[in-house]
């Protein structure tokens, strides 16, 4: 069986299952509402006291953020229209209290999906979290979390903030749900905790009992369900191997980035939410390298207006403690689907309307965007990014779009960072052609290898026919990028590189030897990353990277590097 | 009974923190408070009210008071809301 992977690792353990409360078992009618209205007072009172010794326990635990999360769930118990409409359903209706409990919050629930407004959905999900905990207080079942053995694979139809905050991590080998993505709660705090997890594996709470023998695999998603005794074997070792080198590993997480005769490098993060900022930070990052927006447009009717972009970007600054994070500027094109930016579909969309091009035309958009990331600048260390920028007139037009946004906010007597660094995108071969130019007019380049390969080899990344086509050793590509690290070294601006390239490890042994200053990567390849270089030589790897730039063709490069890299990793 | 017409002009409208803050101010008074959307009601010393009301920016409500301090409990909520938009 396979789910979704969302946090690395593997689990051995024995099942502990969740059980989830059927609503529709419950009783439904009772002739004594007096007393159904005893037993609800009981259960708020005993829930208000757990809630409050959550708060508490929480904020030393998991942080302010679940603290959070339980403070508007004692408001929503406390709440004087959610308590009467309880209250009513049982009197008129002769509901009990458990049944009463469930409509109550279903419909409150209802409701609330409905308004479009992604902070009261997320209130939608704690009215339900607040309902089970009444429910499981008059039913007196609990969680059982409480009682959970060492060595536990949890395994639940969902996890709710209720559920994590009240189980003993330490005993917690594993964790999956059936549903859920990447970015629900569950996914969250496993990768926060360390704890493999995998989500969206459908049906397993049928299949599986409290007891069951587990093993899965936190990177592929696979599940193996009582397996055999040679697959056990083959998984303990796996396990015992990945732990050694996770050990190895942490401790680069605290330090600097050195190669062994001491040149410097930075190592960032790649990040695509404002959830994603305690993984790059787990992992060591120095900074976020690459913030993608494009989530805060995606997957709703209308477009995000500058308070809610201004809240995000400032919690991710702010999250990021003093370390540089670079915002990306929208990039997003005709091949996705934002209905409201009212985008034709075009026949070549990574040729067509997309990133900046879209950014410059829709320009009270990219404003809104734009005076967010100003606003939200004092609160740590912002940088602005363009994508997709393949002349110069484009950055002259963004910059001055930018100078715009700063007086306007002037005039709001509104504060920002004055000398914010701006900074662009190398994705586009014009542009890697004309770095002299265009690091005459910015503070940092940012080569993106994934479209840079695609465009210089015009060849389709997602083709598969012509797979083997797109190929990061291209000698064409290699070139292009040594031009952009000298043009940005000659103007004396940093040059980073966000693309797959930078985080790995044959390619970004290459790019050390070329003079890249910045690798941002998805956040588990960085302290990897950090351990190879630290046993690498900078000379060597100057030597290395001329000899490669006389190489005639990939396969000849690829094979130099490998050789190169099994040398180095042996060390 | 004392009346007053608002419009909601910052950008989350009564929602998110806005919101919260509208319920408790809301509660320190004796008085009843309701909120008037589209010609609903809603409690102004409930959360799930006052969210469930999804007003964003731009929307009118009517707010209302009934009680011992209905006068000071006008003025001041409405001065809340107003200072949201700052």
């Amino acid at each position: 069986m396979k789910g979704t992977a969302v946090s690395p690792g593997i689990a051995i353990g024995k099942v502990f299952l969740l059980k989830k409360i059927e609503v529709e078992s419950l009783q439904k009618n009772s002739d004594d509402p007096q007393k159904e209205l005893a037993i609800l007072e009981t259960a708020l009172k005993k829930s208000a006291l757990e809630l409050e010794k959550l708060i508490q326990a929480s904020g030393e635990k998991l942080g302010e953020t679940d603290a959070g999360i339980f403070q508007a769930h004692l408001m929503i118990l406390q709440d004087d229209e959610f308590v009467q409409t309880v209250r009513d359903h049982i009197q008129a209706e002769k509901l009990c209290a458990a049944y009463a409990v469930v409509k109550t919050a279903e419909d409150f629930y209802i409701q609330f999906m409905q308004i479009e407004d992604e902070y009261i959905r997320e209130r939608a999900a704690d009215v339900k979290d607040v309902g089970m905990r009444v429910i499981k207080s008059i039913l007196g079942t609990g969680t059982g979390l409480e009682a959970m053995p060492d060595g536990s694979v949890i395994v639940a139809q969902e996890l709710s903030p209720s559920d994590t905050a009240s189980m003993d991590s330490q005993k917690v080998c594993g964790i999956i749900t059936e549903s859920g993505g990447r970015t629900s709660h569950a996914a969250i705090i496993a990768r926060n905790l360390g704890i493999p997890a995998i989500v969206g594996a459908g049906g397993i709470t049928e299949q599986v009992e409290t007891g069951t023998f587990i093993v899965f695999n936190g990177e592929s998603g696979e599940i193996f369900i009582q397996p055999d005794g040679e697959l056990v074997k083959k998984y303990i070792e796996m396990k015992a191997v990945k732990e050694k080198h996770k050990k190895l590993l942490m401790q680069f997480k605290d330090k600097k980035t050195f190669t062994h005769d001491n040149h410097q490098v930075e190592l960032y993060a790649n990040i695509a939410s404002q959830n994603d900022t305690s993984a790059a930070l787990e992992n060591g990052a120095q900074g976020v390298g690459l913030f993608r927006t494009e989530f805060l447009y995606m997957n709703r009717d209308n477009e995000p207006s500058e308070e809610e972009q201004f809240v995000i970007y400032k919690k991710v600054l702010s999250d990021m403690k003093s370390k540089p994070v670079i915002i990306r500027t929208l990039d997003i094109g005709g091949d996705k689907n934002v209905p409201y930016l009212g985008l034709e579909k075009e026949d070549n969309p990574f040729l067509g309307f997309r990133a900046i091009r879209i950014c410059l035309e829709k320009k009270e958009m990219f404003k809104k965007q734009l005076r967010a990331i100003l606003r939200a600048s004092i609160f740590g260390r912002a940088r602005i990014m363009f994508p997709m920028i393949s002349c110069l007139e484009e950055l002259m037009t963004a910059k001055e779009i930018i100078s715009e946004c700063m007086q306007e906010l002037d005039k709001r007597s509104i504060e920002y960072d004055r000398s914010i660094q701006i900074g662009i995108m190398i994705e586009v071969p014009s542009a890697a052609v004309i770095s002299d130019i265009l690091a005459k007019e910015c503070d940092f380049f940012s080569i993106g290898t994934n479209d840079l390969i695609q465009y210089t080899t015009a060849v389709d990344r997602m083709n598969p026919k012509i797979a083997e086509l797109y190929n990061q050793y291209n000698p064409a590509v290699l070139r292009l990028i040594k031009t952009v690290i000298e043009n940005g070294h000659k103007e004396k601006i940093d040059v980073g590189m966000c693309g797959e390239a930078a985080g790995d490890e044959i390619m970004a042994y290459l790019l050390l030897g070329l003079g890249l200053d910045e690798f941002s990567m998805s956040p588990p390849c960085i302290l990897n990353i950090r351990r190879l270089f630290s046993l690498a030589d900078m000379n060597e790897a100057v030597n290395d990277a001329q000899t490669v730039l006389t190489m005639k063709d990939a396969r000849e490069i690829k094979k130099f590097l490998e050789e190169r890299n099994k040398k180095i990793s042996e060390r | 009974m004392k009346t007053m017409d608002i419009l909601l002009q910052n950008e989350t409208g009564l929602h998110a923190r806005p919101a919260s803050e509208f319920v408790k101010l809301a509660k320190s008074f004796e008085a009843k408070i309701t909120l008037v959307k589209d010609g609903k009601e809603y409690n102004g010393k409930s959360i799930l009210n006052v969210l469930g009301m999804g007003a964003g920016k731009g929307t009118k409500i009517e707010l209302r008071a009934e009680g011992e301090d209905e006068e000071t409990a006008l003025e001041k909520l409405s001065e809340l809301v107003k200072s949201f938009s700052e």
